[in-house]
């Protein structure tokens, strides 16, 4: 079969499985864009290649699928590299295809022509520039092949503008073979044995699990192991929803933000089990005191992980759904009543310092603006936060039931992804309820995409929280600037007046009595619906442990807070 | 300390950056880095020494498997190799020194490959201590200006790995 290098691309895309991609067309990749017409693609057209990116990583987080992003060369190319590098950090399965100058005109400095593989080469696990349309074909198969293979992330393929318009035989390589690829190996079981032996005789275990447990579809292995050997359960910001909140085994986000009883528990735990996540920075604090009374077994994927930052005792790697299944039947049936108990003691501490528990004095907070969604969804909607203070409070207060409830970038941090991310999200998942949570700053960074919610005619449902400030910035800048306030007082428009340019009904609330209604009302309307939160300005996420303090020394909650307000 | 990886790559534009690139980002410390032709002509082999003193070896070996056209790697640091370097060495020498010179540099198995009135260029080839021993005998005369093409190493075969030890110890010897 005859097809030009245009259609290979889609031919290749549908035999992928791809029926929805995101981008933004331009002269180098216009014959691609052409030839789209023919096939059975949803294209959905970004205001910002950041925002197909973004998209596209949405998607994927969403479904499990591959996410796709098109985009033009040049600053087609270079907008695209937060989302890409979000897509990294955070190993997203994503293929990102961009156009390139004619072959010829390679490293001439022609119009729009800028070292796309060189530029990505860092943030991608992946990529190649096609300037033969022979290779085209072969490279796409295997760009999807490692997108999704073992620990998985972005793969980008430059695609020269003459090797799109050239024509050449179709061949569509069913399997092709990558002698660089390598698959999860199996768990030993040698290793199996020691990390069951290890907890077997553990007295204060704990599970750590993370992003891993969700992108293998380990969830419910995970709580049939904690059940069995009665081990609480803390998560990582991205392994939220992988454990039921309502669990009673669960002790919530861990870390720089993390619930005090999560943190409080690595520090005092005799063993833990670290299932697919890394020990970021953000989640070990200091590391020369960090669970220094732990035994550590490491299950990863990615054997470039163990050990990287946290020696352990026993590594098992390999993907974690078969780890799990092969540590279930040779792990006993146990109970820890001792450790439970010293468990609930920190639970009820830190429940009555919980900002909830206080009284308001009418001011309108975030976490109960955060509080209020949960209940109205029932903790069943998609929530897609961006970053900063309103990420972390609804990390806390957003009690995710289900994997792939949480959408956000841990890794990277990129403000601006909610909105883009939340597209993405909802593409993959037409039947779910998605929210976006966003401050004002992120929320600005990316809202030209509100039109790309009204031109495909998605029901988002959009929560902006709006303290007039870059919030978490300025939060640093409190605690350790001596509050001063450099660039983080922020202006905003009337994000209801806003989203009505865009013809999405938005309103604007101010006082707690007001949210379950504003919600109720956002949750009824057909199509989008915005909802501006006016919260209090200076509030704090707590606890809050200092960049490379220990992970025992939170700041807490005054609790002459309440006072204050009282006063 | 330092390690010796050896990796087995796809022979592919850019890969030498991709290796590159990762040791930078990673801040991984390249004392030496060669990359050369295989008996495959779609691979290239690579020899890496890198300073260890920051990262664990395991680390740098388990960063570079994971680049797509990196298609095998092993550390051979405490495995018995055959190491080369290759030096060339520009040294002062005047007329009258040349013999002696040529003397010295027999005792490494180097020669003098090339002569002109006031220098001569000489060429050795051996383990990283041999080429250093031979340097370190030079330096006095004055070392004009030096090339080294870092270590390459390979794996010994179980029965042929006598003759060459011979060989070296023998080398050795004669430093």
């Amino acid at each position: 079969m005859k097809l030009t290098g245009a259609q290979m691309l889609w031919e290749c895309l549908v035999r992928e499985g791809v029926s929805t991609v995101f981008g933004y067309p331009g002269g180098a990749i216009l014959p691609a864009y052409d030839a789209m017409l023919e096939y059975p693609i949803r294209h959905v057209l970004s205001r910002h290649e950041q925002g197909a990116a973004h998209m596209a990583d949405g998607y994927a987080r969403a479904s499990g699928k591959v996410g796709v992003a098109v985009a033009t060369s040049g600053p087609g190319a270079t907008n695209l590299t937060t989302g890409i590098a979000t897509a990294m950090l955070d190993s997203s399965p994503t293929v990102f295809i961009t156009g390139q100058v004619p072959s010829a005109l390679l490293g001439t400095d022609a119009f729009q022509e800028v070292d796309v593989t060189g530029i990505t080469l860092p943030i991608t696990k992946h990529n190649a520039l096609v300037t033969d349309v022979r290779q085209l074909a072969r490279t796409l198969r295997e760009a999807f092949l490692i997108a999704r293979s073992g620990r998985p992330g972005p793969v980008l393929v430059d695609v020269c503008k003459d090797v799109q318009q050239a024509t050449a035989d179709f061949e569509w390589p069913e399997t092709v073979e990558l002698p660089g690829l390598h698959e999860p190996r199996a768990p030993r079981t040698a290793d199996l044995a020691r990390a069951a032996e290890l907890l077997s005789r553990a007295e204060r275990p704990l599970i750590l699990a993370g992003h891993g447990v969700v992108k293998s579809g380990a969830a419910e292995l995970l709580r049939v192991l904690a059940e069995k050997t009665d081990t609480p359960v803390a998560l990582t910001l991205l392994g939220l929803g992988a454990f039921p909140a309502s669990h009673p085994l669960c002790l919530g986000m861990m870390g720089m933000h993390g619930h005090a009883p999560a943190n409080h528990a690595i520090q005092r735990a005799d063993l833990l089990l670290a299932f697919g996540m890394r020990f970021d920075d953000r989640v070990t604090g200091n590391l020369k005191t960090y669970a220094a009374a732990a035994k550590k077994v490491h299950v990863e994927i990615d054997p470039s992980e163990v050990a990287k930052n946290v020696p352990v005792d026993v590594a098992i790697v390999a993907d974690l759904r078969a780890a799990l299944a092969g540590l279930l039947p040779v792990t006993a049936q146990q109970q820890h009543p001792g450790w439970r108990t010293e468990i609930e003691g920190w639970r009820q501490e830190t429940q009555a310092r919980d900002i909830l528990q206080q009284p308001d004095a009418g001011r309108l907070l975030a976490p109960h603006v955060i509080h209020d969604l949960w209940r109205a969804t029932g903790g069943e909607a998609v929530v897609v936060t961006d970053v900063g203070q309103h990420q972390m409070w609804e990390a806390q207060y957003y009690r995710h039931e289900r994997p792939r409830t949480l959408i956000t970038s841990g890794g990277l941090g990129t403000m601006g992804f909610a909105l883009p991310a939340a597209i993405g999200a909802k593409l993959a998942r037409p039947e779910a309820e998605v929210w976006v949570v966003a401050g004002d700053g992120g929320f600005q960074m990316t809202q030209c995409e509100l039109a790309t919610v009204q031109q495909e005619k998605l029901p988002l449902k959009i929560a902006v929280i709006n303290n007039g400030y870059l919030g978490m910035v300025r939060q640093w800048q409190e605690l350790f600037y001596q509050k001063r306030y450099a660039a983080t007082p922020l202006l905003s428009p009337d994000f209801a007046i806003l989203a009505g340019a865009y013809d999405i009904a938005g309103t604007r609330v101010s006082k707690r009595e007001q949210v379950a209604g504003a919600l109720a009302e956002a949750r009824r309307v057909q199509g989008p619906a915005l909802i501006e939160f006016q919260v209090e300005a200076e509030e704090k996420v707590y606890p809050m442990v200092p960049a490379g303090a220990d992970l025992h020394a939170m700041i807490r909650r005054p609790t002459e807070a309440a006072v204050e307000v009282r006063a | 300390m330092r390690h010796t990886l050896v990796a087995r790559v796809q022979d592919q534009p850019g890969v030498l950056n991709r290796v590159a690139s990762l040791f930078r980002r990673r801040a991984f410390n390249i004392e030496s880095l060669t990359v050369g032709g295989s008996e495959s002509p779609d691979f290239s082999r690579m020899t890496i020494v890198v300073d260890t003193a920051r990262v664990p070896a395991r680390i740098v070996e388990e960063s570079l498997r994971k680049l797509i056209p990196v298609a095998e790697v092993s550390d051979v640091t405490h495995l018995p190799t055959v190491e080369r370097d290759l030096a060339l060495i520009r040294v002062r020498c005047a007329a009258g020194q040349r013999s002696e010179l040529n003397e010295l540099a027999q005792i490494f198995r180097g020669r003098i490959v090339d002569v002109a009135t006031d220098s001569v260029v000489v060429e050795v080839t051996g383990d990283l201590e041999k080429v250093d021993g031979l340097l370190d005998l030079l330096r006095p005369r004055g070392i004009l200006e030096m090339v080294r093409t870092g270590k390459v190493a390979m794996l010994r075969g179980v029965a042929t790995a006598d003759a060459d030890a011979d060989r070296e110890a023998t080398a050795k010897q004669g430093a």
